[in-house]
């Protein structure tokens, strides 16, 4: 079925691996899904897919951004800044740091070749896709065996305003040797007025006992379109401690898939929404235990305010042969207005023996006591509410150091509550 | 400084104050007492400001302005404080942060500068001491994991801290061992003064001993049925509530 977005962005792909024309291919056949589909059940295409977008931004080296955009209090290692998807060498930081390499893709096209060659072929679902066709920069990060990478890696993606709306992608590669650490802040936002389509196809591989320490904080432009699809495999005792703050963009899809593939590795996941006016966020975890004696720690929080919907859905599956395996899923979630919605869907299949597992979500209301009590005090109504529901949402964000850092995010969190309510 | 007049209050369709009045002028201390059920947290509620309490008839004046029309900030704004039988517990809300919020807030709704975090501290840091309150409950989320008595106590620390000039304090006395109940004592005394009013409601005399009412008033089937000055709790201590409604029943006779 021929849809306006992919027409237009499909016409002049570059040539290059056999991956893109596969994808190409399969893009022209299967188009983009419905909610007809399973994984896209609360979250429709329609508007989407009848917009025609520009594919890349040509003139992405010269757009201007402020260091404002980017900067974050206690964050001051290395960044990769990629505007509009394009690598900007200029708002960069590639300071070198033992046992860290760190390339934009678009200096190594080989590399980037044989990563879109190894991905998930057939399998990959139309966002993927569009992203291998289309993919020209990204992230390539490596960390040596054993290095242990004492300053968080900032990797920043900026939509802001082209002459006209733009779909762009990015690639980003991270492995981790063994027994590496490395700590990682992903970072959306947008300046200027668009209506950009970011598409991000992160992967991340951790060899036996290394750590990765992620946080993911979405600040993209207000009327953005942002996808992701994040993919980790875990070695033997590795480790993945990540949080998620949802807070910009107009649609939202984020799809966060963990192999726990070997023995005793594991996942803590955290993350939380604020959502408000029309904006729409669709989380989808999908955590697969493949190994004896994996955990995986899952705790969200979302809150949904005016016509906002809000959409998580967590999935653990373990395997036949993941004895021992421990895993916990939480959700909880406020609706701050009639119009508002929360669809939360815990998913639990276990195939193994001797596991210990547990789930639980929520979706409740302010709590009306709280509410008086903070104005018998002398805090206006609006103000008590953003104090509540940030309280709520910021618990997510316990464990997030330095503390400088974590007080900005939970800023973040009380600035993007609306004052207004059930307006 | 309050004037209730015949207030009507109905609560989820039934009626709970029938015609209560009540004056209270500054520097005054007013004790209400009463069996349960005559309507004593609902004279507080409604006071506050709490939704879901319908005045059906008479009024509420304080300082000559309409208390009624006043949402429950801007009653605070103006100076009134409750003291709640049941203080909430808010997870997430650090306790300093909130009271530094509150207090602000006041200030801001009355015209006056905010405080920055020196100033806000070095009040803290006075008030703590006046009512022995450990400063590690200023870390800890509001009311969150806090016994009995220390939610009381922070009920107290609040009121000290923001300085009304009407505090109503609902069952403070309650589920307090003696210790407790001297302290909160301790607090309210310290803050008695000629420009500031009490309404103490309480079940027991008890409280009494410690905080000594300029008045006293008998809350029964929703109106003050008796008034008079501390020896009316005494009374109250020996024979009951049941020795009033006899003696309004002799009266009636």
């Amino acid at each position: 079925m021929a849809v306006a977005l992919l027409e237009s962005l499909l016409e002049g792909v570059p040539a290059g691996p056999a991956a893109r024309s596969a994808a190409v291919a399969a893009l022209r056949r299967d188009g983009l899904p419905g909610t007809r589909d399973e994984a896209w059940k609360y979250t429709a295409l329609r508007a989407l897919e009848q917009r025609r977008l520009v594919a890349g931004d040509a003139g992405a080296a010269a757009r201007e951004v402020d260091a404002a955009t980017y900067a974050l209090p206690g964050i001051e290692g290395p960044r990769l800044v990629f505007v509009n998807g394009v690598f900007r060498v200029d708002l960069s930081d590639q300071r070198e740091l033992q046992g860290l390499t760190l390339s934009p893709l678009s200096s190594e096209p080989a590399r980037l070749a044989s990563l879109l060659d190894a991905g998930e072929g057939e399998r990959a679902d139309a966002f993927e896709r569009l992203n291998t066709a289309l993919v020209a920069d990204g992230a390539l990060v490596r960390v040596a065996n054993d290095a242990r990478i004492g300053m968080p890696l900032h990797l920043v993606f900026i939509g802001t305003s082209a002459d006209a709306d733009l779909a762009w992608q990015a690639r980003v590669r991270v492995e981790l040797g063994e027994g590496a650490a490395l700590t990682l802040v992903e970072h959306h936002a947008g300046t200027g007025v668009q209506a950009h389509l970011g598409n991000l196809v992160a992967d991340y591989v951790l060899a036996a006992g290394a750590r990765l320490d992620l946080l993911q904080l979405q600040d993209a432009g207000a009327d953005s379109t942002l996808v992701r699809r994040d993919a980790f495999r875990l070695d033997r005792g590795a480790c993945v401690s990540a949080h998620a703050l949802e807070l910009g963009a107009r649609l939202v899809r984020h799809d966060f898939r963990v192999d726990l593939a070997g023995p005793g590795s594991r996942l803590v996941s955290r993350g939380t929404f604020a959502l408000t006016g029309r904006q729409h966020a669709d989380t989808r975890l999908d955590v697969r235990h493949l190994a004896p004696d994996t955990a995986c720690d899952i705790a969200w929080r979302g809150a949904a305010d005016q016509r906002s919907r809000g959409v998580f859905h967590g999935a653990i599956t373990i395997e036949s042969g993941a004895d021992g395996a421990d895993a916990r899923l939480s959700n909880r979630n406020l609706l701050l207005s009639a119009q508002a919605e929360i669809d939360t869907q815990p998913v639990l299949v276990i195939h193994a023996d001797e596991v210990a597992a547990a789930h639980g979500a929520t979706v409740g209301q302010l709590d009306e006591q709280a509410l008086f009590y903070l104005r018998t005090r002398g805090i206006p109504r609006e103000a008590a509410r953003r104090l509540l529901v940030s309280a709520f949402c910021g618990a997510t964000l316990d464990g997030i150091s330095p503390d400088a850092l974590r007080a900005h995010l939970l800023r973040l969190l009380a600035q993007r509550l609306p004052l207004v309510e059930g307006a | 400084m309050l004037k209730i007049d015949n207030l009507h209050v109905r609560v989820a369709g039934k009626d709970i104050l029938k015609g209560l009045s009540l004056e209270a002028k500054a520097g005054e201390v007013h004790a209400i007492m009463g069996p349960n059920g005559a309507g004593k947290s609902t004279l507080g509620n409604v006071l506050a400001g709490r939704e879901g309490y319908e005045v059906v008839a008479g009024s509420v004046e304080y300082d000559g302005r309409n208390l009624l029309a006043l949402e429950p900030e801007e009653r605070a704004a103006a100076g009134v404080f409750l003291a709640f039988q049941y203080p909430v517990e808010i997870p997430g809300v650090n306790n300093t942060y909130f009271l530094r919020a509150a207090l602000n807030a006041q200030r801001g709704q009355r015209g006056e500068t905010e405080l920055d975090s020196m100033q806000f501290l070095k009040l803290v840091r006075e008030k703590l001491a006046v009512l022995h309150l450990k400063d590690e409950l200023l870390h800890r989320a509001v009311n969150e994991g806090f016994s009995g008595g220390e939610k009381k106590r922070n009920e107290i620390f609040q009121m000290a801290l923001l300085e009304p000039r009407l505090a109503i304090l609902d069952e403070t006395d309650s589920g307090l061992d003696i210790d407790a109940l001297k302290m909160v004592a301790d607090g309210v005394n310290a803050m008695r003064s000629p420009d500031r009013a009490f309404i103490v409601i309480t079940h027991y005399q008890r409280l009494l001993d410690y905080i000594v009412p300029d008045f006293v008033h008998v809350l029964a089937e929703g109106r003050i049925v008796e008034s008079g000055d501390k020896s009316l709790a005494h009374k109250l201590e020996e024979h009951g509530y049941a020795w009033i409604a006899q003696r309004r029943l002799a009266g009636a006779a």
